[in-house]
């Protein structure tokens, strides 16, 4: 934001960003990469008995350019880790991750030659959920986490006050993929 | 090699194989223009990570490429790995949408590769939790389907009703789908009566509620016109491209191994096979529809049937002992110890077992060499036979009709890919 | 009906077919590995055979110094509801071997995943590339001498 940029870092400019990061938390955009089980329970997150309705993040966008929550739900293979980052890469920022299930924070079950163990060897990762696959309500609870961590201004992956040069960069990232 | 050098290797053989696909559809307008399009991995509507490379004519499909492998997770490689129990919880991430289905697949071709049959009462119960798992599967199937033809109501109530089912799983194996419930020669342990009553409960209000869907469906001119005659495929076809389950009923085959190799007690209960003439989207869906009141027949049936008795066959040295008993007794301490260490031991020799699973043929292949683990399991999976028919459906189809295909096909990319 | 099957192999293929095994009432019939595709129009077109469908084909490493790999075709006849599998054993030293898709075109998908997972060739496929793995990737991980965690940095990750 060019208020920021502009007022540097004054009593105003924070109490705005308090602001900013209340809506920010309380209308997160998740993108839903469901891979595989956890996919399943990522629906049932979604549908009416668990409902994130009520955690204002119930806008599941299927197109990474808007949405600012990646839900990677399910095991990430080193075929699919390159279409992960891509879809991460395309998410505006600020962004948030979550791990969903045992297969894509460590590999889980699955210590083989296909699969990548762990996605955080190229994301960097915000909430790792636990479970193999994670009810849920586990789900709900990392979402939970990462409105505290919005709150807090707090992102894993940029920094929240976007800089004059971090904005370049984007821009330079946007163009690249255009490109490509 | 660096990320790109690969990334160029990848994107160039599937391109050359779409270029060089034999296709039987052209066009001579001039305003039809060629584009290729890529479709997936990551696409609402592809179930999961397929991807399907496109060349376009206009609105109109000239090729179709599908692409797999997003979700290789190498179970082949790891059940050489482990011993023929470590490898059931495998199989629950199979075909994720049924898993009960697939670990009651597994332990009877290692039952039949070891030589041994489970007691009537498992056989009841493992009907039981198939048909459950069938149904689950079914609904999930028919509520995606709906959702990418454009009816998302009918998606959360298909759901709603999954999760009474899971409710049921949970009370009987602790998880709500990653179940592990069979053993070889048993099951991990008896179905409690509320567990019984849970299901009399379920099935009791369940038909009502699926009407609520089916007016929802079959009365909805946009959901029934998109559907009708989109994705034919004729009886030759289907056979020769190795379909199977709802998909090859749908095109006037009787194929149902529960009928034609009777397995568990299915020879025993009383249930009809859905057969439909049509070969498109629509008679799928309606297969499909029709199974689950089927299994529904199929629940009821067992529930009356099933016989008191023990959850595991009388064959020590193969079967794992009760929990309990390992803890006080001398004799199963020693048979848990053996089985857990060395494993089930079967003989030398190879079989394959297939079962009717919601998709369609789940087959075992495993190759024994004596040891506690299988020398080669091959898993024949519906879910990837069925997809290779993708291409044949949508050739010479609109665009848009893709989604109404794979969601008909039902596939499911975990055990696809495997 | 299986035994009309074995007889009528033996009687129209007495130099094709190398070995009939039974275990747990199921037939494995090893053919010769140049044969195959003669053998397998047999089995669909006979009228007491009838296999018209394909269940599976897969491969399998057997670790020896000789026919290391064998090919395994699944078959079973929608009319007669019978099963029967057929071997052929593939050289480490020659991995090619014929191509059944002519016989059963489902049997295409089946026999890119023997390749990516053996290197098995099959000659006579008209799109034989890998099935599950990426294209880059060098080796056959279902071979025994594959290890279970891969081939450290055979297949790239993205930068982070």
């Amino acid at each position: 934001m060019g208020l920021e940029h502009a007022l540097g870092d004054t009593a105003l400019t924070t109490t705005i960003d308090s602001a900013i990061n209340w809506c920010r938390k309380n209308s997160l955009w998740p993108m839903p990469l469901g891979i595989s089980c956890c996919g399943i329970e990522m629906m049932a997150f979604a549908m009416p008995r668990f409902d994130v309705a009520r955690f204002g993040a119930e806008v599941f966008r299927f197109s990474p350019r808007q949405a600012d929550l990646l839900i990677v739900a399910g095991t990430t293979t080193y075929k699919m880790a390159t279409v992960v980052r891509k879809i991460y890469d395309q998410m505006p920022d600020p962004k948030w991750v979550i791990a969903m299930g045992a297969c894509t924070s460590s590999g889980g079950m699955y210590r083989t030659y296909s699969v990548v163990q762990g996605i955080d060897q190229f994301l960097p990762v915000d909430v790792y959920v636990a479970g193999c696959p994670p009810r849920p309500d586990n789900l709900l609870h990392a979402l939970i986490m990462i409105q505290e961590k919005i709150q807090r201004g707090e992102s894993r992956s940029t920094p929240m006050t976007v800089t004059a040069e971090r904005q370049e960069q984007q821009l330079l990232q946007i163009q690249g993929i255009n490109n490509n | 090699m660096n990320i790109d050098q690969a990334m160029d290797i990848r994107q160039q053989k599937i391109l050359a194989a779409l270029e060089n696909k034999n296709t039987s559809v052209y066009f001579d307008d001039a305003l039809d223009n060629e584009m290729i399009l890529n479709m997936g991995p990551q696409h609402p509507a592809t179930h999961g990570v397929l991807r399907l490379l496109i060349k376009l004519d206009g609105e109109t499909v000239a090729a179709c490429v599908p692409e797999l492998g997003y979700l290789h997770r190498g179970y082949e490689k790891l059940a050489e790995n482990v011993s023929y129990h470590e490898f059931i919880p495998h199989t629950d991430r199979l075909d994720y949408l049924s898993p009960l289905m697939n670990n009651t697949a597994y332990v009877l071709a290692v039952e039949k590769l070891v030589g041994i049959e489970a007691p009537k009462r498992v056989q009841y119960i493992r009907t039981i939790i198939s048909e459950m798992a069938r149904i689950s599967s079914h609904l999930l199937g028919i509520g995606a389907l709906a959702m990418d033809v454009g009816a998302l109501t009918v998606f959360t109530w298909t759901f709603r009703e999954r999760e009474k089912m899971y409710d049921i799983f949970e009370l009987l194996t602790g998880a709500r789908f990653t179940t592990s419930f069979t053993r070889v020669g048993g099951l991990a342990h008896d179905m409690t009566p509320e567990v019984i009553t849970a299901i009399k409960e379920f099935i009791a209000q369940f038909p009502e509620k699926l009407n609520e869907c089916i007016t929802m469906l079959n009365t909805n001119r946009i959901f029934v016109e998109r559907m009708d005659g989109v994705g034919v495929i004729t009886q030759d076809q289907a056979i020769a491209m190795g379909m199977s389950g709802p998909n090859i009923r749908a095109v006037g085959i009787e194929h149902d191994l529960r009928r034609t190799q009777p397995y568990l007690v299915y020879n025993e209960l009383d249930f009809n096979i859905p057969v439909l003439n049509d070969g498109d989207c629509l008679a799928r869906y309606y297969v499909r529809l029709n199974e689950v009141k089927e299994s529904v027949k199929i629940v009821i049936q067992c529930l009356d049937k099933m016989p008191a008795g023990p959850v595991h066959a009388n064959e020590p040295k193969k079967v794992l002992p009760r929990k309990e008993q390992i803890y006080t007794r001398m004799e199963e301490l020693i048979h848990d110890f053996m089985l857990i260490n060395f494993g089930v031991n079967p003989p030398v020799g190879e079989v394959y077992h297939a079962v009717e699973a919601s998709k369609g043929e789940l087959g075992f292949y495993i190759q024994s060499r004596g040891e506690g683990h299988p020398w080669r399991l091959k898993i024949r999976s519906p879910s990837f036979m069925n997809l290779q028919s993708t291409s044949l459906l949508v050739e010479g189809g609109m665009i848009s009709d893709i989604v109404a295909v794979l969601g008909s096909l039902d596939p499911v990319m975990g055990e696809a890919d495997k | 009906m299986l035994t009309t099957v074995i007889e009528k192999l033996k009687l129209h293929f007495s130099n094709s077919i190398l070995d009939v095994r039974e275990f747990r009432g199921e037939t494995t019939i090893c053919v010769n590995k140049a044969d195959i595709v003669k053998v397998c129009t047999f089995l669909r077109d006979d009228e007491s055979c009838s296999f018209n469908y394909c269940s599976d084909v897969c491969g399998a490493d057997a670790y020896a110094p000789e026919n290391r790999f064998e090919v395994i075709y699944n078959l079973y006849s929608l009319s007669y509801k019978h099963r029967i599998r057929l071997k052929i054993f593939v050289d480490e030293s020659d991995l090619h071997c014929p191509s059944v898709i002519s016989v059963w075109p489902g049997a295409n998908w089946p026999e890119r995943e023997t390749y990516d997972m053996f290197g098995i060739i099959f000659d006579g496929h008209n799109d034989l590339r890998r099935m599950y793995m990426p294209e880059e990737f060098e080796y056959f991980p279902l071979r025994k001498d594959f290890p279970m965690m891969g081939v450290p940095d055979s297949i790239p990750l993205p930068r982070k």
